[in-house]
């Protein structure tokens, strides 16, 4: 299990061969987010953003078949075409690595304590959250009440 | 009772600061009450935290409800809903 907030950029095709050396693991799945169209700067909360990640995560442990799983969220100054998080999950088959990278990433959005502000021509603006992204969150709700591990 | 507050993102703008130590006058134990206890400061400190304003709450780091009750030390953030990822 690896969780890191940094500035600098990250290798995902050196972090997922890490998480495919366990002759256990049958599938790697992995997501990228990248920074579109405008350049910005991402601000969070140093402490509260690993204890919330690691939250996620152990959660995501608890639902799925999880044999490892790394998540890498940058902060600071970002331009487009920069890559900002990454989520891989590793396990021995498809269906619980895509099951538990997608809510790693839709609970992250929603949960972790980053902010957005992005830097328009007309001025740098914050980025308000969006509804579409408490929805994402919300579909693996019914489970996720019964375990009553989140907050 | 003596707690630190944090301010993030665009309320920290709007507050001019990230944070500052406060000695809780005493009767108030909730984050409710720390929340109606800023914003009676008036000015800034009125429109970021007024009832309307979308504001969450931690208390060591951990997201708490307003009903959450307070203690010496602890470490009290407001914020804007996260927009990560």
């Amino acid at each position: 299990m690896k969780i890191a907030v940094q500035r600098e950029d990250f290798d995902a095709g050196a972090e997922i061969r890490a998480l495919s050396r366990d002759a256990k693991v049958g599938a790697v799945a992995s997501f990228v987010g990248v920074v579109r169209e405008v350049p910005m700067t991402l601000e969070h909360y140093a402490g509260m953003t690993e204890r919330e990640i690691g939250k996620i995560v152990e959660e995501a442990k608890s639902r799925w078949r999880v044999m490892d799983c790394t998540v890498i969220h940058r902060y600071g100054e970002l331009k487009p075409t920069d890559q900002i998080v990454l989520v891989v999950v590793a396990s021995a088959h498809r269906g619980d690595a895509f099951a538990a990278c997608e809510f790693v990433m839709d609970y992250l959005k929603t949960r972790a304590p980053f902010w957005k502000k992005e830097q328009t021509p007309e001025g740098t603006r914050w980025v308000e959250a969006r509804a579409s992204d408490d929805l994402a969150a919300e579909r693996w709700q019914p489970k996720f009440a019964d375990s009553k591990k989140l907050g | 009772m003596r707690i630190k507050v944090l301010f993030f993102a665009g309320l920290r703008e709007q507050l001019g600061t990230a944070g500052e130590e406060i000695e809780l006058p005493a009767g108030i134990a909730t984050l409710a009450g720390l929340r109606d206890h800023l914003r009676a400061r008036g000015g800034n400190y009125e429109k970021a935290l007024s009832e309307k304003a979308l504001v969450r709450m931690a208390v060591n780091q951990e997201m708490a409800k307003p009903g959450a009750t307070l203690g010496q030390g602890d470490e009290v953030a407001f914020f804007p809903p996260v927009t990560g990822g």
